[in-house]
């Protein structure tokens, strides 16, 4: 048993760290999020030359070949410095269900897919096929009708990370009817230049990663843009994937939170004394810390599950983002009421964290629907 | 990262394993939510101490000079773990194992190790621990009982309370204060008292669950050996930090194992009980409830492992211990309550319709209610987190 990193692992979190802090942070946030794009491409430009959207795609691909581990890492540290970049929507979304995807079988735009990922900079996302957000099978609306030389989708696919700036879109979509909702969808890639309309981005609560519908009605794809039949199975694991990279963004998050309300409560004085010194302010630091180191264990553990894919690797996914769904609302708003006024306002950087935590929090499904989850494991296990 | 074992880990866990079932006798099995105290059974209970140290299993991680097995922090939690998964009841010797122990072993003179070490392995002196006072519990440095030197002697009295084992044990680490005039934590010295010395008087003390776990202690005129100082005169604080530090060691292994069983018992009666008519386990807000446990529940493992690859790495212990500590105890009544809110009505009474386990559950109810007390309460963890962990300033 060894709960720790290796000597690459740290050595990549370190390098991280040092660019993230020099590139990104509050500052570049804002920026972002008062463009028009809500992106920073010259960052994105930086990640790409590092290689780190290809840390966990093969070396066949142009990747380096290693691990959810190292996505964790660095989606912790993305998650800290707020960079306002397409990462989570490209490797923890896109780039999972490609990864999901049986190699043997699927289609040659698979491989082309994760080589432009790899080492082509390419900005990626995808579109569950829901209106309403979900992330079930039933919830899938968006269909897909062969036709003489491929298919034909109809419907939207509603709250879409990152639409506006993905170079393609990894689709789900239903084929057949099937009673068991699981049964008869497919997964297409769908570059962006096959879409009618340009994804056009909701004014979004965190504005350095926008939502945007896809509107698929009457874009047609050829065959080979099919990457799997049958799709909700894989489909399943890569959103397991993606929902405890997202847990470890939000723990990232929340440490940046969380160490800048524990500097703030050292220096502000009131009363004559740091306000850190008061119980209610420094038990509440405490609970923060609580929490937030729970959500990072659970987090590296179910990495480490589902890597080596250990019997109760779901469930140990659930879990993470169970726990750091709470971490990120915690915390979140707790970072907030230690910083008192100041921490309300617009000039003061708490916000912009709130705004990412609260994407972390919400997305792929708060606290309660993964808790239930957890349960619904438990009590079928037992 | 990886959270298997190593060959040679499931080689020493398989063996503790074996040997467990070899020789635990069923019938002496006690599950985690145990009712009773362990008073009446304290022979049985030291015999089964007697029989561990005889196979090798008392003090794992002990340095094999003194009677200890010399393998590392792992062992001893594969052991614990492996203790708590069979049921077996858990060492007698609690304080003499995971506190007096380690504290000799870092700050002893070699005679005081020879004189010690063994018999606390083998549970032939059981151990207790005088440290909290009527008037200082969590402020600990304000204690008052005073040891004044008389000769080649010093002379204690004073008050303890909440001392776990005192009616059975044939000694105490104890501290009292030397130097009435030095500042509160400077004047303190440790000592090891013979509990058989006139002048020890020992009251059961009563807790809400009915039984008497621990003893008030009334020290009048209580002789002491100049030898029987652990460390250096008027150096106890600093001895005493080893001692807590080791309370929140690797035995959380064996409680988070037990944490776990309990869930597990807990979501098999949420699928008896019923709810409004449904087996609870279908109502939302309780399912809402167990997942919430889980995720306690299994951080308590996690941050368990953490901690161990913290000191096996570093050798110094990291925050967890405290963190650990902390949402145990606090997870134990969560827990419990909800035990208590499955069972509804009935749970006002001890015994309904032959349910064997509302007793237990009773009894854990009542039980929990202390676990964020003992050993810390969850305010003095709080500050210690805030303070050590995160550097904020003292709160006073």
């Amino acid at each position: 048993m060894d709960f720790g990193f290796n000597d690459e692992q740290e050595a990549l979190r370190q390098s991280a760290r040092e660019v993230l802090t020099d590139k990104a942070g509050p500052a570049g946030y804002r920026k972002a999020m008062g463009s028009k794009t809500g992106t920073d491409d010259a960052l994105w430009k930086t990640i790409g030359e590092l290689g780190w959207a290809g840390v966990a795609i093969d070396e066949q691909h142009g990747g380096l070949g290693l691990g959810l581990i190292e996505l964790v890492i660095l989606m912790e540290e993305t998650g800290r410095a707020l960079a306002p970049v397409p990462f989570f929507s490209t490797v923890a979304l896109a780039g999972q269900l490609l990864e999901q995807t049986s190699p043997n079988g699927g289609s040659a735009r698979r491989d082309e897919a994760l080589r432009e990922i790899a080492s082509g900079g390419a900005r990626a996302t995808a579109a569950l096929g829901q209106k309403d957000g979900r992330y079930d099978a039933a919830g899938v609306s968006v269909k897909a009708a062969r036709t003489e030389n491929g298919w034909t989708f109809s419907g939207t696919a509603s709250l879409v990370p990152e639409a506006h700036l993905a170079d393609f879109i990894l689709v789900v979509a239903r084929i057949e009817k099937s009673r068991n909702p699981e049964e008869g969808l497919g997964l297409f890639l769908v570059p962006a230049q096959a879409l009618k309309s340009k994804p056009k981005p909701q004014p979004s609560l965190d504005g350095a990663r926008r939502l945007a519908d896809v509107r698929l009605g009457k874009v047609e794809v050829p065959t080979d843009a099919l990457l799997a039949e049958n799709a909700w199975p894989l489909v399943a694991r890569a959103l397991d994937r993606a929902a405890v990279l997202l847990a470890a963004e939000a723990v990232g998050v929340a440490t940046a939170q969380l160490e800048r309300a524990v500097a703030y409560a050292r220096e502000r004085s009131q009363f004559d004394r740091p306000i850190g010194s008061f119980q209610a302010i420094s038990h509440k630091c405490a609970d923060m810390l609580l929490v937030t180191e729970t959500a990072r264990s659970h987090v590296y553990y179910a990495a480490w599950a589902l890597e080596e894919g250990a019997p109760d690797a779901r469930l140990a996914a659930a879990t993470a983002k169970a726990a750091a769904s709470d971490a990120a609302r915690i915390v979140a708003n707790d970072s907030i009421q230690v910083h008192g006024g100041i921490g309300f306002t617009w000039e003061h950087e708490m916000h912009l964290f709130y705004r990412r935590a609260k994407f972390c929090e919400l997305y792929l499904g708060d606290a309660s629907a993964w808790r239930e989850r957890v349960t619904a494991a438990l009590a079928a296990a037992s | 990262m990886d959270f298997r074992d190593t060959p040679e880990e499931a080689a020493f866990r398989k063996e503790v394993r074996d040997w467990l079932d070899a020789n635990l006798d069923r019938a002496q099995m006690q599950t985690q939510l145990s009712v009773g105290p362990p008073e009446e059974r304290i022979d049985n209970l030291r015999a089964w101490q007697g029989k561990l140290h005889e196979g090798g299993w008392a003090g794992v991680s002990w340095p094999k000079e003194y009677g200890g097995r010399g393998a590392g922090l792992m062992e001893q939690a594969i052991f614990y773990q492996e203790m708590a998964r069979s049921k077996a009841p858990a060492p007698i010797n609690v304080i003499g194992l995971g506190m007096a122990g380690p504290t000799i072993i870092v700050h002893g003179r070699e005679d005081q190790k020879q004189r010690y070490l063994s018999k606390i392995l083998s549970a032939e002196e059981i151990w207790c621990q005088g440290f909290s006072e009527p008037g200082a519990g969590s402020d600990l440095g304000a204690l008052r009982s005073s040891a004044v030197q008389d000769g080649d002697h010093y002379v204690i009295n004073g008050q303890k309370v909440w001392t776990t084992l005192a009616h059975v044990a044939k000694w105490c680490i104890f501290l009292a204060r030397t130097d009435p005039e030095a500042p509160k934590h400077k004047g303190i010295t440790y000592f090891l008292v013979d509990m058989e010395s006139p002048g020890v008087d020992v009251r059961p003390l009563k807790q809400m669950t009915g039984t008497a776990e621990f003893n008030e202690m009334f020290f009048t005129d209580v002789r002491v050996p100049r030898e029987n100082i652990l460390g250096d005169l008027n150096d106890g604080w600093r001895v005493a930090m080893t001692t807590l530090m080791n309370e929140r060691g690797t035995l959380g292994f064996a409680l988070s194992v037990q944490a776990r069983i309990a869930l597990d018992e807990l979501i098999a009666k949420a699928k008896v009980l019923k709810r409004n008519g449904k087996p609870a386990i279908e109502d939302p807000v309780i399912r809402q409830r167990i997942g919430q446990l889980h995720v306690e529940i299994e951080a308590l493992r996690l941050t368990g492992y953490r901690a161990l690859s913290t000191v096996i790495k570093t050798g110094i212990p990291g925050p967890e211990g405290s963190l650990g500590k902390l949402l145990w105890s606090e997870s134990m009544k969560r827990l419990t309550d909800l035990a208590m809110e499955l069972y509804g009505p009935a749970g006002l009474t001890t015994e309904w319709k032959g349910d064997d386990d509302l007793k237990r559950w009773a009894f854990a109810a009542l039980r929990s209610r202390g676990n964020t007390i003992e050993a810390g309460t969850s305010e003095i963890l709080r500050n210690i987190i805030a303070e050590r962990v995160l550097g904020l300033p003292r709160h006073r």
